[in-house]
């Protein structure tokens, strides 16, 4: 079996991948002080960098859909059920016995099937929900001072509890996508290939690839 | 479907820009105007130059013998302002209100029950120290349309010298020289509001707590803007008067939201450079955040059990203090507590203020009576949330008409009912509601009350402003008894924080199991080949 260096993620990619992955970190660290699970920075600076980190993320998350629909890259998220029970399969047996990866990654073809419908549910349901319950979080007051009654909310109760439990839903995210990237060829080749861009692998024989799907 | 990607493109990029643009000028500064701060010490500091001086007009060079005789001689040059003063609350001791439920009433010192020493009138010989008035006797027999009794020196005496003599209705004491007095007249200071608002309840800083002796020259640290280290602002620079009509009002005696002087009125409603402290002001007053503790250089009183009052000792009336020097029994009063430092306790307030009248009979008696409840909540969009001393009292009860005993504290001699001569609770009773045309049953017990006194005053330095973690927190908060909001830090879904943290927890096991067996298998692998 030879060595082979296949490309996997683009310099945007990785940026993006990292910078989210920082600002996520640091959101759910500042929010969960603002929560009062605990005091680090202290209230009043712990909301001026949780505000800070949320621009920040907001115009990464800009960036982000400009690059993915600009290069066609959101088709990699469009969920299917093709492989999805081989896949599953793999993560609650295969895995155990050594046996191959059901699905093969490419440029092309980075996700499995169940990452996608995984990713896509983070970019639809759960970062929507963190994003626009913290915009109304920090906008809600906007409605009243501007005299506009209709559209005034009346309390903050219910976006709050919309932003921790989106917030606890992102944590939790966060601690199974970190132990899956232990899940590739071998433990760190899947980070490795978020840091380089590359994945290294022996060449298996492919058992099937993700490839035909694309349009 | 490549090609319509294609075509999609610009569209979609078009989006992002929007997008964009919108996030960035979200993000950029706003048009906030300045803070008018500079500007407004300008304003303030400048000198106050009186146009004349009064120790030059012939009328005035004179010995005056009579009080009276002063006030002819003012009315003899201002001719007019008398009029203006008998329109004034400072005289009238009463004021038309509109009380939801109740209708317009008129509310004032002439009627009030309070819970220091119940009530003033009664006792006119006594509290008539602090009317803009001479010889009053009585509130009912006191001729409110007589302007030569009008007080005109008390406030605007420029000598500090004038006072008011104990018991004498409101008459100048023997020693004050007249003339002088009369010779000095000019716009009022901190020393003419001071010598009856800071001593309110029958000594220094009794009633109020936000104002009190220590305001004749306070520090910066006491209160910004009267700092003779600063800003040294007069009462009336604030409280601006046209026509005698002075702007301001205290809710244990007003009802309506009217004439009241506002922080907003100087600072604007948004004085912060930050935005999100600004949009603090849409619900907490400013005085919340920035009165921290009142009381901050000599002890309010807090607490007052009348219960205690009437014990003698070898037959005489004694009084107690305390390490700081203030009373906490006699036998006039009962038993005090005192508080200095303290931390405001907060309410919502809409500025308007319902009241408990002599004779309104008392629902719950196992329950405190709220004198003076200052309206509001969180849903009302004129409420915010402000600062106020609630004075405790346990006082006189008549539990069979379940109504309030103001009590005959003051005669000039023994025999007449006076609880203060006599010690002798129902004669006193009987005698205060008798001279109030009030039914009393003859029984007497003791009810608990408060007051609400809403703290405008020592401002603090904004670098002692109430820090954003003393309400933010979860445990102590200063606003840990107003629950019907959420604020964030404070408040929290018990629900949302159990299965959040359950969620965690289990991804966690779950996680672990999955890697603990995959180590396993490749372990096991490894031995067996």
């Amino acid at each position: 079996m030879k060595r082979k260096r296949v490309p996997i993620y683009t310099g945007f990619e990785r940026f993006w991948h990292w910078t989210q992955a920082i600002l996520i970190l640091f959101l759910a660290f500042t929010g969960f002080e603002i929560h009062g699970s605990y005091t680090f920075f202290g209230f009043e600076e712990a909301v001026r960098y949780h505000s800070v980190a949320a621009y920040l993320l907001l115009a990464l998350i800009v960036f982000a859909i400009f690059w993915h629909f600009t290069t066609g890259e959101w088709q990699q998220y469009v969920p299917t059920l093709k492989n999805i029970r081989a896949q599953l399969d793999y993560y609650l047996f295969g895995i155990f016995r050594n046996a191959p990866h059901p699905t093969r990654k490419s440029v092309l073809s980075k996700l499995n099937p169940l990452q996608r419908i995984t990713y896509f549910s983070l970019k639809v349901f759960l970062i929507p929900l963190a994003v626009v319950s913290g915009l109304l979080y920090m906008f809600y007051r906007y409605p009243t001072r501007y005299g506009i009654e209709a559209i005034n909310i009346g309390s903050l109760k219910f976006i709050a509890l919309a932003h921790t439990v989106g917030a606890f839903l992102l944590v939790a995210f966060v601690i199974l996508h970190v132990y899956m990237t232990t899940t590739g060829e071998t433990v760190f080749s899947n980070l490795r290939a978020m840091i380089t861009g590359y994945e290294e692998s022996e060449e298996p024989a492919t058992l099937s690839s993700m490839e035909g799907q694309q349009a | 479907m490549v090609k319509e990607m294609k075509q999609a493109v610009p569209i979609l990029a078009a989006i992002a820009l929007v997008v964009a643009v919108a996030v960035v000028s979200a993000l950029a500064p706003k048009d906030v105007p300045p803070p008018p701060l500079a500007q407004l010490k300008e304003q303030y500091t400048k000198k106050q130059n009186p146009s004349v001086d009064h120790s030059k007009f012939p009328q005035l060079q004179r010995a005056f013998t009579r009080p009276q005789e002063v006030t002819e001689a003012c009315i003899g040059c201002h001719n007019g302002r008398h009029l203006e003063v008998m329109n004034s609350n400072h005289w009238r001791w009463e004021r038309e209100e509109y009380i939801k439920g109740r209708g317009v009433v008129y509310l004032g010192k002439r009627n009030a029950v309070n819970n220091f020493c119940l009530a003033a009138a009664g006792n006119e010989l006594a509290c008539a120290k602090c009317h803009v008035g001479y010889g009053m006797e009585s509130v009912k027999t006191f001729n409110f349309n007589d302007p030569r009794n009008i007080d005109c020196l008390v406030c605007h005496d420029g000598t500090a010298t004038y006072a008011k003599g104990q018991n004498m209705g409101g008459a100048p004491a023997p020693s004050v020289n007249l003339t002088r007095v009369a010779q000095s007249v000019g716009r009022p200071t901190r020393n003419n509001c001071g010598v009856c608002h800071f001593y309110g309840g029958g000594g220094n800083n009794v009633k109020h707590g936000d104002l009190e002796e220590a305001m004749f020259e306070p520090t910066r640290e006491v209160d910004v803007h009267m700092a003779v280290d600063g800003a040294n602002m007069q009462c009336v620079d604030c409280h601006t008067t046209e026509k005698h009509n002075i702007r301001g009002q205290l809710y244990s005696l007003s009802s309506m939201n009217r004439n009241r002087v506002t922080c907003e009125g100087c600072h604007t409603s948004t004085p912060h450079e930050d935005d999100l402290l600004n949009e603090h002001t849409l619900k907490v007053a400013c005085q919340t955040c920035h009165i921290p503790t009142y009381a901050k250089v000599n002890a309010t009183k807090t607490y007052w059990d009348w219960s205690t009052a009437g014990r003698l000792r070898d037959g005489k009336p004694y009084e107690e203090e305390d390490a700081e020097g203030n009373i906490i029994y006699t036998s006039l009063k009962g038993t005090f507590e005192w508080g200095k430092n303290l931390k405001p306790e907060y309410v919502w307030f809409n500025g308007t203020a319902e009241h408990y009248l002599l004779g309104d009979k008392v629902d719950d008696p196992t329950k405190p009576v709220i004198l003076n409840r200052l309206n509001g909540s969180y849903a009302d969009p004129d409420a915010k949330i402000f600062p106020v001393k609630v004075m405790r009292t346990k006082q006189t009860f008549d539990p069979v008409n379940r109504t309030l005993v103001a009590l005959k504290l003051f005669a000039p001699k023994p025999g007449e009912g006076a609880f203060w001569k006599d010690f002798e609770w129902l004669r006193a009773a009987e005698v205060g509601m008798k001279e109030r045309g009030l039914p009393f049953s003859g029984q007497i017990s003791f009810i608990e009350t408060e007051a609400y006194w809403p703290l405008n005053h020592m401002v603090a330095p904004k670098e002692k402003a109430v820090a954003c973690s003393e309400c933010h927190t979860r445990n102590g908060s200063r606003i840990a008894s107003l629950r019907d909001f959420y604020i964030p830090g404070r408040d929290r879904s018990p629900k949302v924080d159990t299965l959040g943290r359950w969620l965690l927890i289990l991804t966690l096991l779950g996680v672990a199991a999955h890697g603990g067996l995959r180590a396993a298998a490749s372990i096991r692998r490894r031995r067996g080949g």
